[in-house]
């Protein structure tokens, strides 16, 4: 809404030169062992005194953004020979050179008379000596400095990484107080990294497991409001909310369908707990699931036309994929140990799941056809994953064991790599990765 | 003799009311206020939700993974269902719990099948269905925190409350 990209028109005075023959810049993620790519983030520059704070806010988020990944390692600046770079001019190549950074981002950030920021960005190559992609520039209303950072954090990884960007997304989460015989859970949104948090419930009602829309408008989750737990669907704008029941029983285990049109959820009926699909428009509900076992935790394929889902139908806690509109359901997990909590991988190429053998719990991922599992956690308890929009990352919970157990986020790179805790206010659980924020 | 119980009954379920409070009737430890609400009469009040915890006993456990009703789940559920026929006007929730080696909804889930299975238990016997609400807190409730079997093999459980107790 309040951010334009405009896309540079400012570069074309460093004549392109015979060295944009050389490779690209590039560090590609696939790889078993990655050495991170040191890269140099000077203080962007504030053109004018109002623009200062800013200017190293921004530059401290960026900087972040691109260490987190555990793909880049930023020189520390009290190594640097230049200081102030800006955008106006081309850098001198061998200052940065001789301290051994591959990739210079520079930036300029300036107020204008109405109080709106804009924060310019270009990326160089320093071996190479030439530009990677055009200049950036950005303009917001001051107050979203730091979607502005993520998006210009954005636009460096996706040029030196050639993957799709992820920075500018929210996480929304279950943040966890008081003792574990009597959790108080309240349903939090934050930014990608920790940042902006805020409730959108109050302590009184047990909530569990929220799922943002992929148009972002809106979150499900269960609440024991009633008593019982229910589906309910969360307005942002309003901050009103809906159940979704009107059915007997217990609803939970909610999740969008990819174009935000229909809910996927569990019911149980007695012992018998199947899956179901709401159809928002029209309210009408369509039964998936037949069989007397436990069928629950279903997720979508990108292209929404399956569902992977946890089952006991063979005996125990199982993977199973079947038809969006339900159908013969064929089973793709066959290690040893239980799997649950299955997600889709927004490329569509991966299953992420929980899985507990021997005592402990892993998250892991799959293809599709259930092979080629790899294990990429290990604790007393890992559970529920999701994926970040560009399917590089996941985040889920951690618990530690005993009295004292308290939950936390934990992130990694679907490489198994780069294992990190996410900071939070209290102890949280039940993350849900948003799309990229598309305003 | 009638009447004393009645006047006990009463004075019980007073100060039942006033020990109510918001737990979710998991807490099976921290009775010992309701124990003492029988004290002063030494009638048993075989009507008094003590007297249901205590001696009937309120809630029957399950092995990992099931919901199978085991010989001492029959027991404790047959002594309830006859506390149920004595004392007819009273309404029940069955909350089913799972311990915490489990994911969260297939922990709810598995709840709902512990609740249902003393439910089914309990209207074999001859209660009214109509008396009985079930519900599932899965893994959200335990009541002994620990992180071994001794603690797990307590929080499997299916606890009946008894409407206008603890937790009600």
């Amino acid at each position: 809404m309040i951010i334009r990209f405009l896309t540079a028109l400012f570069l074309t005075f460093g004549a392109v030169t015979a060295s944009a023959q050389n490779a690209p810049l590039r560090i590609t993620i696939d790889q078993g062992v990655i050495e991170p790519m040191p890269f140099a983030l000077p203080n962007f520059v504030a053109r004018d005194a109002a623009s200062s704070e800013f200017a190293s806010q921004v530059s401290a988020v960026i900087l972040a953004d691109l260490s987190n990944t555990g793909l880049f390692r930023a020189i520390p600046s009290d190594a640097f020979i230049s200081q102030a770079v800006g955008v106006d001019m081309q850098p001198t190549f061998g200052d940065w050179q001789i301290i051994n950074a591959q990739a210079l981002i520079a930036g300029n950030v300036s107020t204008a008379a109405d109080g709106r920021l804009t924060v310019d960005m270009r990326l160089w190559d320093v071996f190479g000596s030439t530009e990677v992609g055009q200049g950036v520039s950005m303009t917001t209303n001051p107050q979203n400095w730091r979607q502005v950072a993520h998006r210009i954090a954005d636009v460096i990884y996706s040029r030196l990484t050639g993957e799709a960007p992820y920075f500018d997304s929210e996480i929304v989460f279950v943040s966890e107080s008081g003792p574990k015989s009597n959790r108080v859970k309240r349903i939090a949104i934050m930014d990608q990294d920790g940042a902006n948090v805020r409730f959108i419930t109050g302590g009184d009602d047990l909530v569990l497991a929220p799922r943002f829309a992929p148009n972002g408008r809106s979150v499900l989750y269960t609440s024991y409001a009633t008593g019982a737990p229910q589906v309910y669907l969360h307005d942002l704008a309003t901050g009103q909310r809906r159940q979704l029941g009107g059915v007997e029983g217990m609803t939970f285990a909610p999740r969008f369908s990819p174009d935000s049109s229909h809910v996927i959820y569990s019911q149980t009926s007695g012992a018998n707990t199947d899956i179901y699909t709401l159809d928002l428009s029209t309210q009408a509900r369509n039964r998936l699931t037949r069989s007397p076992a436990i069928d629950t935790a279903p997720s979508y394929s990108p292209d929404g036309q399956r569902v992977v889902f946890e089952s006991d139908q063979g005996g125990s806690q199982q993977l199973y994929i079947m038809p969006a509109g339900g159908g013969a359901a064929q089973r793709i997990s066959f290690g040893q140990g239980l799997y649950g909590t299955p997600v889709w991988s927004p490329r569509g190429d991966k299953i992420a799941f929980t899985k507990q053998v021997n005592g402990r719990f892993h998250v892991g991922v799959m293809n599709v056809d259930g092979t080629g599992e790899q294990l990429l956690t290990a604790s007393f308890l890992d559970e529920g994953p999701t994926w970040s929009p560009n399917g590089r990352v996941l985040m889920f919970f951690r618990e530690t064991p005993g009295p004292l157990g308290a939950a936390s986020l934990v992130s990694v790179d679907v490489t198994g790599r780069n294992l990190r805790y996410v900071q939070t206010p209290s102890g949280a659980s039940d993350p849900n990765w948003s799309a990229l924020r598309s305003n | 003799m009638k009447l004393i119980q009645i006047v006990a009954a009463a004075v019980v379920a007073v100060s039942l009311a006033a020990c109510t409070d918001a737990t979710d009737g998991s807490g099976g430890a921290g009775l010992g206020g309701l124990t003492s609400g029988v004290a002063p009469s030494n009638a048993v009040d075989r009507g008094s939700l003590a007297y249901f915890t205590a001696t009937v006993g309120d809630r029957v456990f399950f092995d990992t993974a099931s919901s199978t009703l085991n010989t001492a789940a029959q027991s404790t559920l047959n002594l309830q269902a006859q506390w149920l026929q004595q004392f007819s006007d009273r309404t029940l929730t069955l909350q089913g719990h799972a311990d915490e080696r489990g994911t969260r909804e297939y922990n709810l889930a598995l709840g709902a099948r512990r609740a249902q299975a003393a439910f089914d238990y309990l209207v074999a016997q001859g209660v009214s269905p109509s008396r009985i609400n079930t519900v599932s807190f899965g893994k959200e409730r335990p009541v002994e925190l620990c992180s071994d079997e001794s603690c797990w093999a307590v929080n499997r459980r299916t606890v009946t409350v008894i409407a206008g107790g603890v937790g009600s």
